[in-house]
């Protein structure tokens, strides 16, 4: 296998680093106790000092003999699609109900692939919505009403 | 016989109207994700893990582990048939069975493997039913100094099976270990991590990260480059395997069972190992080594065999020490949970029923799943037809709609996306999203026995060397690591995973 300077090394080191990092301050906040009476600092001081020295070794190694992995594309409008989708879901069902959250919902992540037809979005859309109703509030009795407050109910 | 007795506990519990019909709605689903390449048994297990919360613990179980050997089951099929393994343990049986399948022997393939994995699923629900008992009661010995080191141990031996370089497999399950922290800590109650949003003083829920890391982040994967699949199959005959073919797979099938039993313990992905391994020893004491590749029978029944094999006795660590040994197995120690059962060995003597319950449905689902995958193959071909901007957006409906029933927290759909991204990012780096899971389900174990073996030697951290069995235990740790990182080893371990490619 060929080894070189490997930009995706570099960038898990770089999120394991920075996420340990984050970790060991945060818990430099809490109480650390000491060995016989551990406080809630101490495990994860432990943990993300060992994960951000794994960061480092992982970046350092990335720099001079890395692991070729073939970093592709990235597909930004599918990522921008269903991270809006999820969060809209979290945000409206409670408010605005089952029915129309999940229908707006699958329509929004229908449009992540862009090959989709917009008639084809709606005709998926209205399905999924049908068979999770169906589903989650018929099948499986789950206590959400179907048109929330939002809609006057 | 105690066993018998035990066996006939088991099988008057799983045979229940409603355990066999949860059975065979897991089997059913379970085949449905391993012929449908895109989704895979961890990201629909999580999925429907709230669904199971108002079932009995033992229907619920029933059903979840079906859905995990269900797949390894349904994977096999696209595998031969159109050369598209559905699950990672599959990619071996594209090799040979694919061939077959070329040359109009893809009834024979199939057969091969049906056959194979039944024998397989019930050689090694023996080998859990007599093997577990015993491992339990030896479990029951141990105290908070051993089950730390256990539980590293299992950390670590999980790495030595994932793909991509070991640093990374470490930092992935230590990341794992440090989500487990957010929320209340065990002893203190102080809240951990938590920005003082109320909604995350529980923890982030596994389901969520489950979810996230093998649902969204394998959605986003598939988007990258769009193709329309083109599923071209010949028709599928002659499914009865000749006598020739007969003679030819009795040998494979007791070697892949007996390595995919011994193999399956590990943790980790012990099944993929499992069929690569089984594909080696058949090639190598083959007399034929030259039809390997080019439509060998052995290639297809010995490690179809196997993965079946080991996807059984996975549950052996589960169910007697509470280690999970797959992610899959990680979401069953949250399913046990849930119903009030901690995973372990108390399960065997408090919860005898479950316990054997579980074991003879597997037996059960085996039956079930030879019944839906032969007559019923031609249905499961045409599913392939579905396209995927159908399904994409019914698993990411279904994923939100699943986690928010979790607890009605609005905070466990979010997570969902924050784990999706960031298991993209990761995967794309050459990340396996595996150990982050078993690290965030077994990281509060980790912790909780490191303080628990504290107190109880007055501070003194040489108690995980001077009691014999978690010395032990750390040694294995210790030659595990060192296995895994030694470069001779790894060459070598490049070269199995290479095939999979």
């Amino acid at each position: 296998m060929e080894r070189r300077r490997s930009f995706p090394d570099v960038l898990a080191g770089g999120v394991f680093v920075l996420i340990g990092g984050a970790f060991v301050v945060g818990s430099l906040g809490y109480e650390l106790g000491t060995p016989l009476r551990m406080g809630p600092g101490a495990f994860p001081l432990l943990v993300g000092a060992t994960m951000a020295a794994l960061g480092l070794a992982i970046v350092v190694k990335g720099l001079i003999a890395g692991e070729v992995v073939a970093f592709g594309p990235i597909p930004w409008r599918a990522v921008a699609v269903i991270v809006a989708a999820v969060l809209f879901f979290g945000f409206t069902v409670r408010d605005l109900g089952f029915v129309p959250t999940s229908a707006v919902t699958a329509l929004l992540t229908t449009l992540a692939s862009s090959r989709v037809r917009p008639l084809t979005a709606v005709a998926v859309a209205a399905g999924l919505t049908v068979a999770a109703t169906l589903i989650f509030v018929v099948g499986l009795q789950l206590r959400i009403p179907l048109w929330g407050p939002w809609l006057g109910f | 016989m105690e066993l018998l007795d035990n066996l006939a506990l088991g099988f008057s519990t799983a045979l229940l109207v409603q355990n066999v019909l949860y059975c065979f709605v897991g089997v059913l689903l379970g085949t449905a994700v391993g012929v449908l390449p895109g989704i895979g048994p961890t990201a629909t297990v999580a999925m429907l893990l709230p669904i199971t919360f108002s079932f009995e613990p033992v229907t619920a179980l029933i059903m979840l582990a079906g859905i995990y050997y269900g797949a390894q089951y349904g994977g096999s099929t696209t595998a031969i048939l159109i050369n598209l393994p559905g699950e990672s343990s599959a990619a071996v049986t594209a090799l040979d069975g694919h061939e077959m399948a070329r040359q109009g022997r893809a009834g024979a393939a199939l057969a091969a493997a049906a056959v194979g994995s039944f024998i397989a699923g019930t050689v090694a629900t023996v080998a859990l039913a007599v093997a577990a008992p015993p491992l339990a009661r030896v479990a029951l010995q141990f105290g908070p100094a051993e089950y730390f080191s256990l539980v590293l141990l299992g950390l670590i031996v999980s790495i030595a099976l994932a793909r991509g370089t070991a640093l990374k497999a470490l930092a992935m399950i230590a990341l794992g270990v440090l989500l487990g922290t957010i929320g209340q800590d065990i002893y203190t109650g102080t809240p951990r991590f938590v920005f003082d949003q109320r909604e995350l003083y529980g923890g982030i829920d596994f389901v969520s990260v489950a979810v996230g890391m093998f649902g969204v982040a394998e959605i986003l994967r598939n988007l990258e480059n769009e193709q329309t699949r083109t599923a071209v199959v010949s028709k599928v005959k002659n499914l009865w395997p000749t006598r020739e073919d007969r003679r030819r797979i009795v040998g494979p099938i007791l070697r892949g069972t007996g390595l995919g039993a011994a193999l399956g313990v590990l943790p980790g992905g012990g099944h993929v190992l499992a069929s690569f391994a089984s594909y080696a020893v058949e090639k190598r004491i083959s007399k034929r080594r030259q039809e390997f590749g080019r439509g060998a029978i052995e290639g297809v029944a010995g490690p179809e065999s196997a993965n079946n094999a080991a996807a059984q006795t996975s549950f052996i660590p589960l169910l007697t020490l509470g280690l999970p040994a797959h992610p899959v197995m990680a979401l069953m120690v949250g399913a046990f949970i849930v119903h009030g059962i901690t995973p372990g060995p108390n399960v065997i003597t408090d919860e005898p029923a479950l316990f054997w319950g579980l074991i003879a449905s597997m037996w059960i689902g085996n039956v079930l799943l030879v019944l839906l995958n032969l007559p019923l193959i031609g249905f499961w071909v045409r599913m392939l037809r579905i396209p995927y901007q159908v399904l994409f957006p019914m698993i990411i409906l279904f994923a939100a709609i699943g986690t928010y029933s979790l607890s009605f927290n609005a905070y466990d759909v979010y997570a969902i996306a924050f784990f999706g991204i960031l298991g993209y990012i990761l995967i794309k780096c050459g990340c396996e999203p595996a150990p982050l899971l078993l690290g965030f389900v077994l990281g509060p174990l980790l912790e909780e026995n490191l303080r628990r073996a504290l107190i109880i030697s007055r501070g003194d951290a040489s108690v995980f060397l001077t009691r014999p069995i978690s010395a032990v235990l750390l040694a294995l740790a210790v030659a595990a690591l060192a296995v895994t990182v030694l470069p001779a080893i790894r060459r070598r371990r490049e070269i199995v995973f290479a095939e999979e490619e």
